[in-house]
């Protein structure tokens, strides 16, 4: 594609000195990642270092292979036929494809924020405590506190604790999308990955999540896919763009926003495309 | 000019058709059914019809139950006009029914005193009422005014001694003949090998044989007591006849009724339709034993069929391998579908019946053989085999309901670390119910309506005891039992006195539906619960 653009040689990357890029291994990793699903292939060698407790965003257009890497950090792509892959993935210098590992306690470690919330049918009480039942924890005061706490870190305990015995089904979208990340949270893991967290929600509702998520770098590591460019801006501190299964180029959200050294980052950032 | 016509527009009206005709016919056979069931429960009036034939004179008295033309030998041209009439009194005219020529008809009355005499025997009596004979007193003529009200005590003192013999027989006296029973089993083990045991044992039994001496002396003489009594009728056109009050059920003055009496009387042959238990191969009494047993067997068939066909269907879509091998699965599971029901029956009969059956018997009830416990037909037997033809309806049901749980239900639920079976049992399951309910509601209309697996494997014309009772171990599963279905075969094919039949088989028919549809709006109401309560509408 041409574009009339001003900025046509990318101008090198200013090293900054306090983050260093693409060089110390970060707290997820990715080498030499591919994947295909059945003869389809939708990453191509991708390698990134994720560190612990920042804020990383994946943007990219449709189909680029962004929700594709996300689900493979806690392997809910197992769940579909005919999917290989070469290359590894560690989460704090482990492979994640440990054969000695139960992918379950993986999905403990590493926790899922879908684009659409889904809550179960369920009251708000049991919603939170979900996956610390089916994690063999039955002890009510403890179970107790995890409700709170979970509540309490996605922002919703003042709206939600006089109604917990009442359906989830009766919270509005946004407040939904946080006790989905209350839910995520009570089992207290250590990276919460988010797909398109916001899409469905109005701009108070994504608002809140966007506070809410610098609250929780905090205490965890976030990886977030979004569409929205201004949320990446907003909200991470890393961003990495993607287009057709590959890694374009990672680095810090400053650097990717105001000098990316591709010009089809820049293109994609600048709306001409996408 | 231009057609004003929206393109497609017929087959709107076409498929309305379509539904039309369906549910026309659905109307229709249930009024046939209906319209014809309620007429055996409404009282007719009987009515006295002087017939002259070849110039001598004869009387028939009786209900009318239609009116016909007969079949003529001439192409076009219709028979003489026949009344048909139900005249009771089989044990003097050999037949209940009669025909005759509207032409041959000189008079027609209805007397106000015509009495219609329910009884145990031979059906009803129909005649004009003579004389109450009660034992110790002097005879009480019909004209008298304490006739009545003597009649109607007389008839609750019979039923009441009818209900203690009953009491005395299936109680007491059983009682004493299943211990009998099990003693002599008993001894048959012991014999020959310990000779205190067999001792005690062979005085246990002459001590009861005793007891049951006594007790059926007690019986004979509540039953001398039934024949004490008499009532004297006087058949319309013909002599004088005594019947016994200990065989009258009941009386009715037929063409006294008024109209809230003839309701009254409506309702209580309704009732005693319901709750009484068959009489006279059949065509008398109610049908309570087989309502029973088609509610319970349909019910063990529920118990067997449901889980068995939710875990297949569970393997199927949420653990097999999706592939050839499952897709060939599925529709030999679609197939089975189509299989005639009475391979399933002589399926049933052969594995059921004969392997497993069999196989319990030498294992458990080596004592009783070559009398057979489970390896002959039974409740149990038949359920097993109609959840057996009735699966595949559940698994289909399951397996689109399952497919239907949305996706973000179940990632949701594996990413938080849910294992499968947890995210089966907690999150697919519960959406999956009301899916689940409605292939129960299929398999159960499928499965009470059958009647021919059913004669292969337990149904009998008359079973003695119901399938659950009082006595101990309460729920015999051994054995055989009355079935709606069956009972709509005999009655109509099997009977001695079709016409008598007749008007009872749409009454059964009535209520085997009525008995699938109560059945299925426990399940519906059921299934409206939970879809409240897992109402999916977020997802």
């Amino acid at each position: 594609m041409t574009t009339p653009s001003n900025t046509t040689a990318p101008t090198p990357l200013a090293p900054n000195p306090t983050k260093p890029v693409d060089s110390a291994p970060g707290y997820l990793s990715v080498r030499k990642y591919n994947f295909w699903y059945g003869t389809n292939q939708t990453l191509f060698d991708v390698s990134l270092e994720i560190p612990e407790k920042q804020v990383t965003a994946f943007i990219g257009p449709s189909g680029c292979g962004k929700s594709t890497l996300l689900r493979n950090f806690n392997r809910m792509n197992d769940l579909v036929d005919g999917i290989r892959h070469t290359g590894d993935i560690t989460m704090a210098g482990h492979t994640i494809y440990d054969p000695l590992i139960e992918v379950t306690s993986l999905r403990k470690r590493v926790g899922m924020v879908f684009q659409k919330s889904n809550p179960f049918p369920k009251s708000i009480y049991e919603n939170v405590i979900y996956g610390l039942r089916v994690g063999g924890q039955n002890s009510k005061a403890d179970l107790d506190i995890a409700v709170e706490k979970g509540l309490r870190a996605a922002a919703l305990w003042d709206e939600a604790k006089d109604r917990l015995n009442q359906s989830a089904l009766s919270l509005s979208g946004g407040q939904m999308q946080r006790l989905c990340i209350a839910r995520a949270i009570a089992v207290e893991p250590e990276v919460i990955l988010m797909d398109e967290p916001c899409s469905a929600l109005d701009p108070i509702a994504t608002g809140k999540i966007e506070e809410l998520i610098l609250e929780l770098k905090k205490q965890f590591t976030v990886v977030i896919v979004t569409h929205n460019m201004q949320q990446a801006g907003r909200c991470s501190d890393r961003t990495a763009f993607f287009y057709l299964g590959k890694l374009i180029e990672y680095d810090t959200t400053v650097t990717i926003f105001t000098n990316p050294r591709q010009k089809q980052t820049e293109d994609y950032i600048t709306g001409r495309f996408g | 000019m231009q057609s004003t016509r929206v393109v497609g527009e017929p087959m709107v009206w076409l498929s309305a058709m379509g539904l039309g005709i369906g549910l026309l016919m659905v109307a229709a056979l249930l009024w046939v059914i209906i319209a014809n069931g309620v007429q055996v429960f409404w009282p007719k009036r009987i009515e006295v019809f002087t017939l002259t034939i070849d110039g001598k004179e004869q009387v028939i008295a009786g209900e009318l139950v239609k009116q016909q033309h007969k079949a003529s030998s001439v192409q076009g041209k219709q028979g003489a006009e026949e009344y048909q009439i139900f005249t009771g009194n089989k044990d003097i005219y050999g037949q209940g029914f009669r025909y005759i020529d509207v032409s041959a008809i000189t008079k027609r009355t209805m007397p106000s005193d015509a009495l219609l005499v329910e009884r145990l025997e031979y059906g009803n009596a129909i005649g004009a009422p003579v004389r109450l004979v009660i034992k110790g007193e002097a005879p009480i003529s019909a004209t008298d005014p304490l006739f009545r009200s003597r009649l109607g005590e007389a008839i609750t003192e019979v039923s009441d001694r009818r209900d203690a013999i009953l009491a005395l027989e299936k109680g007491q006296i059983g009682a004493i003949n299943r211990e009998i029973a099990s003693l002599e089993y008993h001894l048959k083990a012991v014999a020959g090998k310990d000779a205190a045991d067999e001792q005690a044992t062979k005085q246990r039994i002459a001590d009861l044989q005793k007891s049951y001496d006594v007790l059926n002396a007690k019986a004979k003489e509540l039953r001398a007591v039934q024949d004490d009594d008499q009532v004297v009728i006087r058949p319309y056109g013909g002599e004088e006849r005594t019947v016994s009050m200990g065989t009258v059920v009941s009386t009715t003055w037929s063409n006294e009724l008024s109209l809230f009496g003839q309701i009254g009387a409506f309702v209580h042959h309704l009732w005693s339709f319901l709750v009484e238990r068959p009489r006279e191969a059949n065509t008398e009494g109610g049908i309570f034993p087989a309502i029973f047993g088609t509610f319970v067997m349909t019910i063990l068939m529920s118990m067997a069929v449901t889980p068995f066909g939710v875990v297949t269907a569970i393997y199927l879509r949420e653990y097999a391998r999706q592939g050839p091998f499952v897709r060939a699965v599925r529709i030999a599971v679609n197939n089975l579908a189509g299989v005639p029901s009475i391979v399933f029956g002589v399926f049933g009969l052969g594995f059921f019946v004969y392997i497993v059956g069999g196989s319990i018997d030498s294992l458990f009830f080596s004592d009783k053989l070559p009398t057979p416990t489970f390896g002959t037909g039974g409740i149990l037997w038949a359920a097993l085999t109609l959840a057996l033809m009735t699966v595949p309806v559940v698994i289909v049901a399951t397996e689109e309901s399952i497919a239907a749980v949305p996706r973000g239900a179940k990632e949701g639920s594996l990413a938080l670390g849910a294992s499968k079976w947890q995210t089966i049992q907690r999150v697919v399951l519960p959406a999956a119910i009301p899916g689940i309910l409605t292939g129960l509601i299929l398999a159960m209309a499928r499965g009470a309506g059958e009647v021919a697996p059913l004669m292969l494997v337990g149904v009998v014309k008359l079973a003695p005891s119901l399938p659950i009772d009082g006595i101990y171990p309460f729920f015999h599963l051994d054995q055989k039992f009355m079935h709606l279905g069956f009972h709509i075969f005999d009655l109509g094919f099997q009977s001695p006195d079709s016409e008598a039949a007749k008007p009872m088989v749409f009454a059964t028919t009535f209520f085997l539906i009525a008995l699938v549809m109560a059945l299925n709006l426990g399940a519906i109401i059921l299934r409206e619960r939970i879809r409240r309560r897992y109402a999916t509408a977020a997802f």
